[in-house]
């Protein structure tokens, strides 16, 4: 199988793999207070400062988490309650219109459910926030913010936006910044205390970790009102059995990922700029989406995104994966129907543009070879993929 | 071959995708998406479109092995089938929304996009038979008579007949049940669907309401006298007894039948079985399976889903089908699909359009 949809999820490492199956016949509980408790506990705390390390966090900023979805409904539900509760005028909630969906669902339903007021915050043609936009809208009534949150990197374009200069912005007016940074910890560098950012997303699989586990990480003098009640195992922000082994895969992947980085980024870029060079040629008229300029801080280094106008993302998505080749048209699912994505659309394009997107994203076991396979077939199914679509627009 | 097996989320499809794997086809699994908002479709698991529906075809599909998809059809179906459904109770006909899904949708939406993606057929859990004929294919009734389809096939053109591959034909429903069960298929205790897809509490006229508002007007008898009121024409069909609420007995004691629909006036005129009796019909829009009848031939005419098959003679001229029945045939609706069979087989179907009653009092058009 020829896999280019690292960016859903990435093996695991081989390291993470056995740190976790390592414990995984180990039994004690972390909160519990003999020897084998203390034993769980002594991982959870060594595989917390592993993590802060690689990421220029203390071990105390770190939260355990079920996963980015839940760092990101915590980050945004909690800040949002806790800032709310200590002045009631800050009701708007400042978002980037290309956020992932555990953010944006969150904001939007704390609109229906809370009295939030969403702030969407406009993005350029390739899908980047800047700071002028965030400073913008903060100074509008800059004391009814109750949070700011923009991605790190896209997920479907890999655009990476201005982290550091749009945490400038909310530091100068005391409004705090959550950052979705489950595409960027591990594919570009990222240094939490460096950057400014108040509260930080990331998760374990999409870095060579196992799935379900991730971290919020958050500045101690950040106030965070809990979503997951119970026995508030995690700094009484969140409760639930610490899951040791899991926590021990992750800890090791961040450690080898965030180490391996500058070398790997180096040999994603490279195979990257040969599929886009590549597919450029093969189909003319296919749109990259994202920004063209792949530079370190401008696009992650393992997305290349492409429009084939005239078809269906999903045909050329099937006629791959009957290939052999996995990749993803980058928009969310229900159900797996394929929906307009609302990134695209942020970007400026037509729905029926927007439909016809196409993701590949490389990671830690791609190949030159996985490049070939690629560009060897894709002229062909684009070619029939568009047959498709223009019989089904003649019909319409 | 390479074929689409189009998979609801039922035993039938599942069964139907099932055998096109063991007769060694390269299958793949699609489940259509009819609704942009699932979940407002039916959350119980009778219906075809809901996320439950949509689950179950995926688990068919990986237990038979094969590859599955998701395609997103429902912008298609709204207009083509539901707003089409809508449209034709508010001009007093009554539609099936069935046919129409196979005959926008099923077999040409998705049939084409499979063609041009490389498939060479469409596969379905239809209860009806492709025999091949001396001239093509033929469509014929399936050997469960209880559940046989083909009336809702019946708006399929030889091209498409070609291209189209109903496993379940030979079939009856309990050996299909038992051969899901058998087959490993959670599916197989499944409830059959019976109602429209697209209102899943089956409260069709409620949801006429919600989209067409409420039209009140009188139900009269074909005499003129006003005998009661109704909300909104769209609540009735032709040949309907039941749900008439006239206060008042017929004065002979006799049911009364609906046997007008005027949209225009918001008038339902209702009468005895004696009126409503049909000697004829026109019917509009046909599709023949292979070269259209010349002359006058005799044949048997379906005009609702799960009705009888009236003896006539029908004479196609032009754009029309003339249709004159044998006997008296009662419950004809404009709107609905006359679909002709010739024994077991089906030779075509058109829309009807108007009828001709025996009592002198009437031609219904609408």
């Amino acid at each position: 199988m020829t896999y280019l949809d690292h960016a859903a999820t990435t093996p695991m490492l081989p390291e993470a793999i056995e740190a976790m199956t390592a414990l995984l016949p180990v039994v004690g509980n972390p909160s519990s207070l003999h020897a084998a408790g203390r034993a769980a506990r002594r991982v959870v705390e060594e595989s917390r400062e592993t993590i802060a390390e690689a990421i220029g966090a203390r071990p105390g900023d770190i939260l355990f988490t079920s996963g980015g979805t839940e760092s990101d409904n915590l980050a945004v539900k909690g800040i949002f309650w806790a800032r709310r509760a200590a002045d009631p005028r800050r009701r708007r909630i400042l978002v980037g219109a290309a956020e992932h969906h555990a953010v944006l669902d969150t904001v939007t339903w704390l609109a229906a459910q809370e009295g939030a007021e969403p702030v969407f915050l406009e993005v350029d043609p390739v899908g980047r926030v800047h700071a002028d936009t965030v400073r913008k809208a903060i100074a509008e009534s800059p004391e009814t913010v109750a949070l700011v949150s923009v991605m790190w990197a896209n997920n479907e374009v890999g655009t990476i936006s201005p982290i550091s200069d749009i945490a400038e912005v909310c530091r100068e007016f005391g409004v705090p910044l959550h950052c979705d940074a489950v595409q960027a910890v591990g594919q570009i560098p990222v240094d939490f205390a460096a950057s400014g950012v108040d509260a930080l997303t990331f998760t374990g699989h999409k870095l060579g970790g196992p799935l379900g586990v991730g971290a919020l990480v958050v500045r101690r003098d950040v106030a965070v009102t809990p979503v997951l009640h119970g026995g508030g195992q995690e700094r009484d922000i969140r409760s639930g059995t610490l899951d040791t082994p899991a926590i021990a895969g992750f800890a090791a992947a961040v450690r080898i990922a965030v180490a391996r980085q500058p070398e790997q980024a180096h040999h994603l870029r490279r195979l990257r700029d040969r599929i886009i060079a590549g597919v450029r040629a093969r189909i003319p008229d296919s749109i990259l989406g994202g920004d063209p300029d792949g530079g370190v801080d401008r696009r992650l280094p393992g997305n290349a995104h492409f429009l084939f106008p005239g078809c269906e993302g999903d045909a050329v998505l099937m006629l791959l994966d009957a290939q052999g080749i996995a990749c993803s048209t980058g928009s969310a699912c229900t159900a797996g129907v394929a929906r307009p994505s609302h990134v695209l659309l942020a970007m400026g394009f037509d729905e029926e543009t927007a439909r016809s997107s196409v993701r590949f994203s490389l990671g830690h076991t791609s190949t030159a070879e996985d490049v070939d396979r690629l560009l060897a077939v894709l002229p062909g199914v684009v070619e029939r993929a568009r047959r498709a679509g223009l019989l089904a627009a003649a019909r319409r | 071959m390479r074929v689409l097996a189009a998979m609801s989320g039922g035993v039938d499809s599942s069964v139907a995708a099932a055998r096109m794997v063991d007769a060694g086809h390269e299958v793949v699994g699609v489940h259509l998406a009819l609704s942009s908002t699932p979940l407002s479709h039916r959350e119980g698991a009778r219906g075809c479109c809901s996320l439950e529906d949509a689950r179950d075809a995926r688990r068919a599909a990986d237990v038979l092995g094969i590859p599955f998809y998701v395609w997103d059809v429902a912008e298609r179906f709204r207009r083509d089938v539901i707003e089409d459904f809508v449209s034709e109770y508010a001009q007093g006909r009554t539609p099936n929304p069935c046919l129409r899904c196979n005959e926008r949708i099923k077999f040409a939406a998705v049939l084409d996009r499979a063609l041009a993606l490389g498939f060479d057929a469409v596969c379905t859990g239809h209860y009806a038979r492709i025999l091949e004929g001396p001239d093509g294919p033929e469509l014929h009734r399936a050997v469960d008579p209880a559940k046989d389809q083909s009336y809702v096939l019946g708006v399929l053109n030889r091209t498409q007949l070609e291209h189209a591959l109903f496993p379940l034909g030979e079939s009856l429903k309990t050996e299909v049940r038992a051969e899901a069960a058998a087959r490993g298929l959670a599916v197989a205790t499944k409830p059959d669907s019976h109602d429209i897809c697209f209102i899943p509490d089956g409260d069709t006229v409620g949801f006429l309401r919600s989209r067409l508002g409420d039209a009140p007007g009188d139900i009269v008898d074909s005499s003129g006298r006003r005998l009661g009121s109704h909300e909104g024409t769209y609540g009735f069909t032709i040949g309907q007894r039941r749900g008439l609420r006239i206060g008042m007995p017929a004065p002979d004691g006799r049911p009364r039948y609906v046997l007008d629909i005027s949209p225009v006036t918001r008038t339902v005129t209702v009468g005895t079985a004696e009126e409503l009796a049909v000697a004829g019909l026109t019917g509009i829009r046909p599709i023949w399976c292979g070269t259209p009848p010349s002359g006058p031939i005799e044949c048997s005419v379906q005009f609702r889903a799960h009705g009888i098959a009236a003896p006539a003679v029908i004479e196609v001229s032009d754009d029309e089908v003339e249709v004159e029945f044998r006997g008296p045939v009662h419950g004809v609706a404009p709107g609905q699909a006359a679909v002709f069979y010739s024994g077991t087989r089906v030779l075509g179907s058109a829309t009807i359009a108007r009828t001709r009653r025996i009592t002198p009092r009437s031609t219904t058009a609408c």
